[in-house]
């Protein structure tokens, strides 16, 4: 049973703001979404290889070879902003 | 309260190393891997994470972990698949960081850690692949904190013990072995100052006895093995002291302030771990051939223990000179191709133990970088022992020969180094010492010969090192009793 709580600390992990209708609506569409998973469940899967990967492709390798990177102002091109070459984010340690 | 105070604890301790892969480049993109650099200008839009990007597996960071499996001693997954462990933090601009979870790379292994009186097998629990996050640079003046993703994406293995070591000097023991085999490997630099080797260590400690493990914390931000040792030492204390005033320890991540000698408990907020692990999309599966595995297990280096038993048996070394050359593969590898040119193992490690690791630590260089080679080594050392030059002497010829990159001849012939062999000359200079010291002749005569040392002394001065002690010693005694 997803609850308003749940819905509150997923949107805090994936750092999403929601309003009181949004939580409302989501709360509902994560219920029924877990319903389909619960009918899923009921499969007799146990014959069958799990899989990580929906294409039947296996073993794509780079080779170790050195390709150029971005300059150090193309790379900060979208940060909001910047100091010293560094992006500049909220201080995460005081 | 005294049976509370005999109580008799035992420490259990696991230890998490990260070990960062020294490829060209990073494990899922083409960018350089390499340490130093001005910040953000080995980036491209897969490491930083831009929408529409792919990675790309890195073929030799999978060679260089099947290297580290088999080293380990471990089952190598013969599929591997990578997860995404989701976090939020400024370090990794994807939101998540690509790991292994439930289908680590190797699992079930183990190494061979030295005991005092023989060696104890800890087991590896498991050891995966996953790329290094970003740095985050503390900056307290502009209220902000700055991040370098150069580091984004570096190929890392992190290598997982069992709850097998029992005291904060074993795990420092697990450390240095763990990290001599990794060097062996060649596939990191193993640098604990660059980041390139990391270490965080899990701690509980029960009572002798109890076969369940007691609550655990977790030790973070330890920057050499020693701190490792002394950080498990003061939390192998707070336990105890926790437990003997008859409280609970909490379980929880502390970090190790290197400053005030303790640890210190991390903010909760920084704890909430919540993962929600699911298999990468963006990467295939990749499958790993028996065959595979035996062709990279061909490549594998002789191991430092295996080493380290041939040199004592083929060589005649003692343990200690042995485990010695061991530390360095490249000195022990110099010390065999001497002993091709000049039978005289132990001559030829002391030397590279004492007067070359002086000269290695002085100029803070290695072996291969010095100008010196097995066939120049091997012939100053045959000028000593043929009586060509003193030890003494040989020493400043080594400093000489490193240098210029010349030969000892060389050197010798056109410094005028040798010996003084010609006994007229050393004669006619143990006629001026004679008659420059009448009081300790007389001493001499008198019976006190440690005197005699003060002219050998003296003699050598007179020929700047170039005459042979010994035999100035034997011509003193024979003047004096001629007298
Ligand atoms: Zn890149």
């Amino acid at each position: 049973m997803i609850t308003k709580k749940d819905v509150e600390y997923i949107a805090g992990l994936a750092r999403i703001h929601l309003q009181d209708q949004e939580i409302e609506k989501l709360t509902g569409n994560l219920e029924d979404i877990l319903g389909y998973i619960e009918k899923l469940e009921k499969l007799d899967v146990s014959q069958v290889e799990p899989t990580s990967h929906a294409l039947p492709v296996q073993n794509v390798f780079r080779d170790d070879v050195v390709r150029p990177s971005l300059s150090q102002s193309d790379a900060l091109k979208n940060a909001p902003q910047q100091h010293n070459g560094a992006f500049k984010v909220p201080q995460v340690i005081e | 309260m005294t049976t509370q105070t005999e109580k008799k604890f035992e420490t259990v301790i696991g230890l998490e190393v990260h070990l960062q892969f020294k490829t060209r480049t990073k494990i899922f993109c083409g960018c350089a891997n390499e340490f130093g650099n001005q910040p953000n200008t080995q980036t491209c839009p897969i490491c930083l994470g831009l929408p529409g990007t792919l990675p790309v597996f890195n073929r030799t960071a999978l060679e260089y972990a099947i290297k580290v499996a088999l080293a380990l001693n471990a089952k190598v997954s013969s599929t591997i698949k990578f997860d995404r462990k989701n976090y939020y933090y400024p370090d990794l601009p994807k939101g998540y960081q690509i790991s292994q979870f439930d289908k680590p790379i190797a699992r079930d292994g183990f190494i061979m850690i030295p005991t005092a009186s023989s060696e104890k097998r800890i087991g590896i629990h498991r050891a995966h692949l996953e790329e290094d996050a970003g740095k985050i640079i503390h900056d307290s003046d502009i209220k902000a904190s700055l991040v370098d993703y150069n580091r984004t994406g570096t190929p890392l293995m992190e290598i997982v013990t069992e709850p097998d070591l029992r005291s904060p000097q074993e795990a420092y023991d697990y450390l240095t072995t763990l990290k001599l085999i990794l060097k062996y490997l060649d596939v990191s630099d193993c640098d604990m100052e660059k980041g390139s080797l990391r270490c965080d260590a899990n701690i509980s400690v029960r009572e002798v006895g109890e076969t369940i493990l007691r609550t655990k914390t977790e030790l973070k931000n330890m920057n050499s093995f020693k701190a490792v040792k002394i950080a498990l030492e003061f939390e192998e204390a707070r336990h105890r002291a926790v437990y003997l005033a008859g409280e609970t320890i909490t379980q929880e991540t502390r970090l190790w302030n290197e400053i005030k000698q303790m640890t210190v408990t991390m903010r909760s907020k920084e704890q909430a771990h919540d993962y929600r692990y699911f298999p990468e999309p963006d990467l295939v599966p990749f499958i790993v051939s028996t065959e595979q595995i035996d062709e990279i297990r061909q490549t594998l280096p002789e191991f430092p223990e295996a080493k380290l038993n041939r040199l004592k048996n083929q060589y005649g070394l003692n343990d200690y000179d042995a485990n010695v050359l061991v530390q360095e593969k490249a000195i022990a590898n110099f010390f065999e191709d001497c002993c091709k040119i000049y039978q005289e193992p132990k001559k030829i490690c002391n030397w590279l133990t004492g007067a070359i690791a002086a000269e290695i630590n002085s100029r803070n260089n290695d072996i291969v970088q010095l100008k010196i080679s097995p066939q120049n080594l091997t012939a100053l050392i045959a000028k000593v022992e043929n009586g060509v030059v003193s030890n003494l002497v040989a020493k400043d010829i080594l400093t000489m020969m490193i240098d210029s990159g010349q030969s000892a001849d060389i050197i010798i012939a056109e410094k005028g180094l040798a010996q003084v062999s010609d006994d007229s000359a050393l004669e006619k200079v143990i006629d001026e010492i004679l008659a420059a010291n009448p009081g300790v002749v007389a001493q001499i005569k008198e019976g006190k010969d440690s005197a005699k040392g003060f002219l050998v002394g003296q003699a050598m001065k007179k020929t700047q090192g170039k005459a042979n002690p010994k035999k100035l010693g034997e011509m003193i005694t024979r003047r004096l009793l001629n007298a």
